[in-house]
């Protein structure tokens, strides 16, 4: 044994190292920018080529955007002020627009969109979220008729008696439901087709006569810009669901009839261009109508989007079933839990669950595709702009209304996809 | 095979001899037959099952003991025979169907828990939308049954955060929630690892000890001789041989039998 290996082996440390940060070079912004931009030679070219980029897309729309003019009247205006200098003419903006979001919509009214916007949110809160108290569901329950009250006025009476059908459909359920089942449903799908076709009409113009309440009538041509795309967009997202739900639980029956007709109708919608379904909706769908039927062409625009996207919607759903073990199925009998309680509690949680990427998919694709209503006539944002364009003052137009436009569409579709990322985040309970 | 070599994996000799069986008729199945498409999966079965008794159901896979068991609670429907479950005779009325379920709890080989609900929701679901107990009630039952199966520590969490073993007991408690006077077993320890079966199996002794009337497919032999009154084995659909777990295991009668048991029991 040698004396420097005795000296390797024993060792006693007579001084602690206290710790000390670490070498610039391993910390904050450089170990960032070294790993994630100059990590090899490839990802140093890349990133000096992005940069490129970027800086010119900058220095191409910088000075426009930061050069624009908001207060001209019109284009030959915005032109004398830039005086030949690039920029945007933001004053058409704020020239028009009340337009695109109102449309025609008279302007002493613009109050009752804007309330029924503020108490649609009022509604959704309770929805979106789980933590807020049940009991504002019954608001949610009674805001289809609010909102198309504030929207459209006329008699109060009118989305009463609309809403009474409902009521006596549930009273007519929960009545016979103790004595049967089956009767019970039937009942309860009746009994409101019965009253809106004999009775409402009559109790809408009795009440309306003797208590004449309600806001001034507004139609459907005042109608336009981003609050009817709101109009469709909102109908078509909260019917396309549970009708999307039905028509996915549909396709899996056993019931063959039952199948045949779900599986027809998904495949027939989803193979038809959207713009076919809204040509009929516009011009053939009166041929069908018994003559003298004036069907609101908002209304038909509405049936038409949201047969549309339920096709959608049972497909998307479909697949989420598709992906529930088959034990889940089996739990759920073996509890004792009938069809409809084994769907509500344990199958439709979890396949909506899954499908909620596909789900918002298909409402952020409903919500953008409600512009293409421009080609039936109705003024969405798209067909305004281009009657903004038709008047000579600002003729020649166009950059200006497209990113305002599109800057509304952005907010509600970003805000679907956030809300979608944090719904999947709270529901992730299955901890892989 | 004259001393077959069966290690009780429990760590106790269960004394049977207080487990009564009565007289009174549990499962009453006669000439039953079933198929799938073309395939005679069940052919001409007869059993009775007595309240109280245990029963393992043995064999190769593929001989249809898992859809025999699952024929008794309709999750398989049978083509031809009769099934009389508790007084109810299986067909196609649904309410006798879900009346039978609600009386028949089962145990299955991958736990099957609901993964959206927590431990206590999965438990007190069923007395909740079946039974109509009142939420309060349920979730009392659900922890005495939680605490039965030696996991109420666990009642707030999710099945995702349970290893294998502590599932199953909670599938256990699940459907003891429901107060069911049959308790059907399909093959409960066939998917976890072996350190879990013991904890699997201890419940489901302590279960036994209580009067339930259990049938169980298991391969768990030790698990059959210490607590079951009778073993059935079955093969290509059939039922072959049917002893008390001794005979059974020191006698077998058919060359299919012997042949199993030195299989299974061989290493």
């Amino acid at each position: 044994m040698s004396d420097t290996h005795a000296q390797t082996v024993a060792y006693v440390r007579s001084t602690m190292i206290e710790a000390a940060d670490p070498p610039s070079s391993q910390t904050g912004a450089i170990k960032w920018m070294r790993e994630n931009l100059f990590s090899g030679w490839l990802n140093t070219v890349l990133t000096l080529m992005s940069l490129l980029i970027i800086w010119m897309a900058l220095a191409a729309v910088g000075p426009w955007l930061l050069n624009s003019v908001w207060t001209a009247g019109s284009l030959a205006e915005c032109r004398a002020v830039l005086d030949g200098t690039s920029g945007a003419c933001f004053s058409v903006i704020t020239d028009r627009w009340h337009q695109l979001l109102f449309g025609f919509y008279p302007p002493e009214f613009y109050w009752r969109p804007v309330l029924a916007l503020i108490l649609l949110f009022v509604a959704l809160a309770p929805v979106l979220f789980t933590a807020l108290p049940r009991k504002l569901l019954i608001f949610t329950a009674l805001y289809p008729f609010v909102g198309y009250h504030l929207l459209w006025g006329g008699s109060v009476w009118f989305p009463v008696s609309a809403a009474l059908g409902f009521v006596a459909g549930f009273v007519a359920y929960k009545l016979l439901g103790k004595v049967n089942n089956l009767l019970a449903i039937f009942a309860a799908i009746l009994t409101p087709v019965l009253w809106w076709v004999f009775a409402a009409g009559a109790f809408d113009a009795a009440l309306s006569s003797v208590m004449p309440l309600g806001l001034e009538f507004v139609r459907s041509d005042r109608f336009g810009g981003f609050l009817i795309s709101l109009i469709i967009g909102v109908s078509g997202i909260s019917l396309s669901l549970p009708i999307g739900i039905l028509l996915a639980l549909g396709r899996q029956s056993d019931m063959i009839f039952l199948k045949t007709v779900c599986v027809v109708v998904i495949e027939f919608i989803r193979g038809v261009p959207l713009i076919t379904l809204l040509f009929t909706a516009s011009l053939l769908l009166n041929y069908f109508l018994p003559p003298g039927t004036a069907f609101d062409l908002i209304l038909r625009v509405i049936i038409m989007v949201t047969l549309f996207a339920s096709a959608y919607m049972a497909e998307v759903i479909r697949g989420g079933l598709a992906a529930l073990p088959k034990g889940q199925y089996e739990a759920a009998d073996a509890l004792g839990l009938d069809y409809w309680k084994a769907q509500r509690l344990i199958i439709m949680p979890q396949a909506l669950k899954i499908s909620i990427p596909g789900i918002v998919n298909t409402f952020i694709g409903l919500f953008k595709d409600t512009t293409l209503v421009v080609f039936i006539g109705l003024l969405d944002p798209i067909g305004l702009s281009n009657a903004i364009r038709a008047d000579t003052n600002w003729n020649g137009i166009y950059w200006e209304l497209f990113i305002f436009i599109g800057l509304l569409f952005f907010i509600f579709c970003f805000g679907m996809s956030r809300y979608s990322m944090y719904l999947e985040r709270k529901l992730k309970t299955d901890h892989r | 095979m004259t001393e077959p070599a069966i290690e009780i994996p429990v760590d106790r000799k269960i004394d049977t001899s207080h487990m009564k069986v009565s007289d009174e008729i549990a499962i009453q199945i006669t000439g039953m037959n079933k198929w799938y498409g073309t395939f005679h999966v069940l052919r001409d079965i007869n059993m009775t099952v007595n309240r109280g008794e245990r029963i393992v159901i043995c064999g190769p896979s593929g001989s249809g003991k898992s859809t025999l068991i699952r024929c008794i609670n309709r999750l398989e429907e049978h083509q031809a025979g009769q099934i009389i479950v508790d007084g109810t005779e299986l067909t196609n009325d649904l309410k006798n169907i879900d009346k039978v379920r609600s009386e028949v709890g089962m145990v299955f080989q991958h736990f099957n828990l609901f993964p959206h609900l927590t431990i206590l929701e999965n438990c007190t679901l069923a007395p909740i939308w079946v039974r109509k107990v009142p939420k309060r009630e349920a979730e009392e039952t659900a922890m005495h049954f939680l605490e039965k199966v030696k996991i109420p520590e666990q009642a707030g969490k999710y099945p995702g955060q349970l290893s294998g073993g502590q599932q199953q007991r909670v599938a256990i408690a699940r459907s003891l929630c429901m107060k069911p006077r049959i308790m059907l077993f399909d093959e409960p320890t066939s998917a976890l690892d072996p350190e879990m079966i013991k904890e699997v199996l201890d419940t489901m002794i302590a279960l036994a000890e209580e009067g339930m009337t259990m049938l169980c497919v298991t391969h768990e032999m030790g698990f059959a001789q210490a607590v079951a009154n009778r073993v059935i084995f079955m093969d290509q659909g059939q039922i072959v041989e049917q002893n008390e777990p001794k005979e059974f295991f020191n006698n077998p009668q058919s060359e299919r039998t012997k042949l199993f048991l030195s299989q299974i029991l061989g290493h």
